[in-house]
Order: structure tokens, then sequence, then C-alpha cells
């Protein structure tokens, strides 16, 4: 057989707009799902149960169910329970971002779990409120530990903007599908898009490997 | 004038009774060595003073005013009682400048640079104007303890708490940490001592304390507690702190 890149190459805007659309939903998921992530990580973190059970709950629920049905049910289910529509972004985001939020506060949690109580003595002893403590003390240097984890988080939620394409959503993959259709060039087509997610996440990888080498010489 | 009023202190872990009713007065300008086997609840005594752990019951009365329960009092009263600690608890990821800043910057609210010139005055008071950008570690077990005792010192504690300051440093690294204890002692600062140097206490403290099963076994000048003891347990206790000291 022949290989036909010409007719991707030729279809390099709609790739483009593809790769802007994975950039933008992975931007908003990283912020969303991270950002919540420490949130809910802060409440499993916590002794009180007010702030225990509910992240608990939200960790179990949302770790124990596929992502491809969350985007699913916030697209097809949501809307008819609510009075207003959803856009195939907005399905995407918050199926991602719920799920990654869900990964991620186990990760925060556990780096904050992992700081030495002495470095809560000092910091308290000098009259900072928790918070204080939290954000100058313990935050700073449970991040520095999380980092390889959390840039693998950063990498599972690239790969997951993919299922955007499940709601017509107009990422990578999409836009893949849409070429392949078209020009009748399903290999060309989904090779492409297979190397351009290599390409843009396997630099990221190796800086995990480098963050994990360096912390591990740090301490 | 009593700048520390204990009295009746509890504190429980569980069901467990660790400090069976402290009583204790502490006059501004005393120094007070704390001695007493391990677990017998010295550590213990020295967090609830400061609130790091809370008393299960009793009354700790700092400079006349009872401390209250809600989060803001404990916090007051950690900003005027300062604590060092075994183990150093330097920050990290913080130079040693920035480990004396923080409290002020944090704490205190002050300005940067007005944090900055205060703690390098502090610094240099322990001996490390020099070692102000480095991080801890780079410093050694005896820098480390002096870091720490600067950041206390930084907040102008009225009342400086020592739980073992040179338990956890190789002994040739001891002398430095003692001598700015020491050089706090001569300028009249009050302080409380958790100690097994036991000369250290004799020379400098004005009081010395003998906790035992959580109790206040016996107390007086360093003289009758550390050459006349009367109670048995503590002179069983200074002999096997002394057996090797000549
Ligand atoms: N957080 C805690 N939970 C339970 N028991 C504790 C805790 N802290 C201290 N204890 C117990 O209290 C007793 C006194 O401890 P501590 O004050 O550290 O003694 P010391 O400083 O004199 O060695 C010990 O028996 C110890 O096991
Ligand atoms: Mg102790």
């Amino acid at each position: 057989m022949r290989w036909d890149f010409a007719s991707v190459l030729a279809n390099s805007d709609a790739l483009l707009v593809g790769l802007v659309g994975t950039l933008r939903l992975f931007a908003i998921c990283l912020v969303l799902g991270l950002g919540l992530g420490l949130v809910v990580g802060l409440g499993r973190y916590a002794r009180s149960r007010w702030f225990y059970l509910p992240a608990t709950a939200f960790v179990e629920f949302f770790r124990n169910t596929p992502v491809l049905v969350q985007i699913l049910w916030f697209y097809f289910a949501l809307p008819i329970l609510v009075p207003f529509e959803i856009s195939p972004l907005a399905a995407a985001s918050l199926g991602i971002s719920l799920n990654s939020a869900a990964f991620s506060a186990e990760i925060f949690r556990g780096g904050i779990q992992s700081i030495e109580r002495g470095q809560w003595d000092a910091a308290r002893a000098l009259g900072m409120r928790w918070g204080q403590a939290m954000r100058r003390i313990i935050l700073p240097q449970a991040i520095k530990r999380m980092l390889p984890a959390l840039t693998n988080r950063a990498i599972e939620i690239f790969k997951m903007s993919t299922l955007g394409s499940a709601v017509a959503y107009v990422e990578l993959l999409q836009q893949g599908k849409l070429i392949a259709s078209l020009n009748f060039n399903p290999i060309e087509a989904y090779t492409t898009v297979a190397v351009i997610f290599f390409v843009l996440l396997w630099p990221l990888l190796q800086f995990t490997y480098w963050m994990e080498r360096r912390l591990k010489r740090d301490e | 004038m009593t700048i520390l009023r204990v009295r009746g202190l509890i504190k429980r872990y569980g069901a467990v009774e660790v400090l069976h009713g402290i009583d204790l007065d502490v006059e501004r300008g005393e120094r007070i060595a704390i001695l007493g086997a391990s677990g017998s609840g010295k550590s213990t005594l020295l967090r609830c003073l400061n609130f790091m752990e809370m008393p299960s019951a009793g009354e700790v009365v700092l400079d006349g005013e009872v401390v209250g329960r809600r989060e803001r009092d404990l916090i007051a009263v950690r900003q005027r009682v300062g604590m060092v600690f075994q183990q150093f608890n330097l920050f990290p990821h913080m130079t040693a400048l920035g480990n004396v800043m923080e409290g002020l910057v944090t704490v205190r609210r002050q300005n940067k640079a007005e944090a900055q010139a205060r703690a390098a005055k502090e610094l240099a008071r322990v001996g490390l104007a020099d070692k102000a950008q480095t991080y801890p570690a780079h410093l050694s077990g005896g820098q480390k303890q002096r870091v720490a005792i600067a950041r206390a010192l930084a907040m102008d504690p009225e009342l400086l708490l020592f739980d073992e300051p040179t338990s956890a440093l190789d002994p040739e690294l001891v002398g430095e940490v003692l001598n700015v204890i020491r050089s706090l002692a001569d300028e009249g600062r009050t302080m409380l001592l958790v100690t097994h140097e036991l000369g250290f206490a004799y020379h400098v403290a004005t009081r010395v304390i003998f906790l035992a099963d959580g109790l206040v076994h016996e107390q007086g000048t360093p003289d009758e507690v550390l050459k006349n003891p009367r109670k048995e347990r503590t002179r069983a206790f200074l002999a096997s702190h002394r057996q090797f000291s000549f």
C-alpha cells in the first residue's frame, strides 16, 4: 500500500484548529482539576469529618466512574435536569476536571502528609494560623515533592482531552476523525494525531524523570 | 513580677494522663531548668505552655491574663512565647535569613526591608551573620540550632522555651549552642530549659525543677536540687546522668 501523508498535510490548518482546541481543554482541566484537587485534598487531610467525609465521597465517586461516562452524562443527561445548555467544551471540562481533581486530591493529601510534624510545630510556634502555615511552610515543601506526580497527572489530562471527541468537541482527535472520513485516509490521519501527541508529551515525561532524579539527589 | 502562672495543669492523651496537675510560677528574669527521665512529660509541659498541645484541665496565666481557648488567644500567646526544638525544625526551603524573617513577615506583617534588617541583627547575635544566605541543608547542627534561636528571638518573646536544644547535636557542637543560650541568660531573659546538661543547668539556671511521672517531684535552687537533692528519685536520676562525668 501507499502512504499518503500529503492528504493529511493538506488539512494541516484543521489539525491546527484541533491543537488549539486540545490546548484550551487541557489548560482549563489542568487549572480546574489541580485547583479543585488541592481543595479536596485538604478536605481529605482535615481531621474534621465535615470536611473529610464529603471530600472522601467525592474522591471515591470520581475515581470509580469512567471519565467518558461522565462527559456523556454532563452533555446528554444534565441539560434535561437543569434549564441551561451544556456546550461540548463544558461537558468535557467538567468530566475531565472532576476526575483529575479526585486523583490529584490523593497526590496533594499524600504530599502534605509527608511533611514532618516538626514543620507544623515550628510554624505554629511562631504564631502562624493554620492557613498561613499551610501556604508558607507546608505546601511549598509538599509541592516540590509532588511535582513529578503532578506532572504525570498533567500528562494524563492532556491525553484525556481526546475524550472530548465523544461529544464532538473540536480537538486533535476529533479533527483527525474528520480528516480520515473526508479523505479516506484513516491510517495517515490517526498516525499523525498519535505522533503529534507523542511529540508534545515525550519531553514532559522526560521532565518528570529529571525531577524525580533531582529530588532523590536532594533528599 | 510573675510572667507565667500555671495552676493544676493536666494533660491527657485519650485515657492516658501524662501531666497530673502541675503548678508553676515563673518570675520575670528567671531561668528554670527542667530535668526528668525520658517520658516524664517535659516536652508535654513545655508544649502546653504555648498551647501547641491543648491542656486537658488547669489554668495558664500569662502576664496576669488567663489564656483563653479561642484560636485567636492561642496565636497571641505563641507570638509572645518563643520555642526552640530538639530537632531545630528549620524551614528547609528558606535561607537562614528567610527562616528568621518568616515570623516577622507572615505573622507580624512587617515589610520586607524592616524584617530583613531585624533578622540580620538576630543572626549576628548568634554569630551567623555570614550564613544569612545559606540554606539549612548546608549548615551544621550547631548552626541550625543557632538559626532556630535567632528565629525565636526575632519575635521579641517575653518567655523562651527550650526543649532539649542540644540533645540532637554531636558533642563538639553542643558548646556553641550553650554559649548562645548563656548569653541570653546574661541579658536577663526569662526562659524554661529542658536539658540533660546538668553542668550547664547548674551554672545558668536560677531554679531547677525535677519532673517525675507528670508531677513536679522536687524543685529549688541549683545547689539544692543538683548538689543536695532531698528526694530519693532525684538522687537516682542525677546519679544515672552523672556516672560518666568527672
Ligand atoms: N501526642 C501524643 N499522644 C499520645 N501520647 C503522647 C503524645 N505525646 C507524648 N505522649 C506520651 O506522654 C508521655 C510524656 O511524653 P513527653 O512529654 O514527650 O516526655 P519527655 O519530653 O519528658 O521525654 C510519654 O509517655 C509519651 O508517650
Ligand atoms: Mg521530650
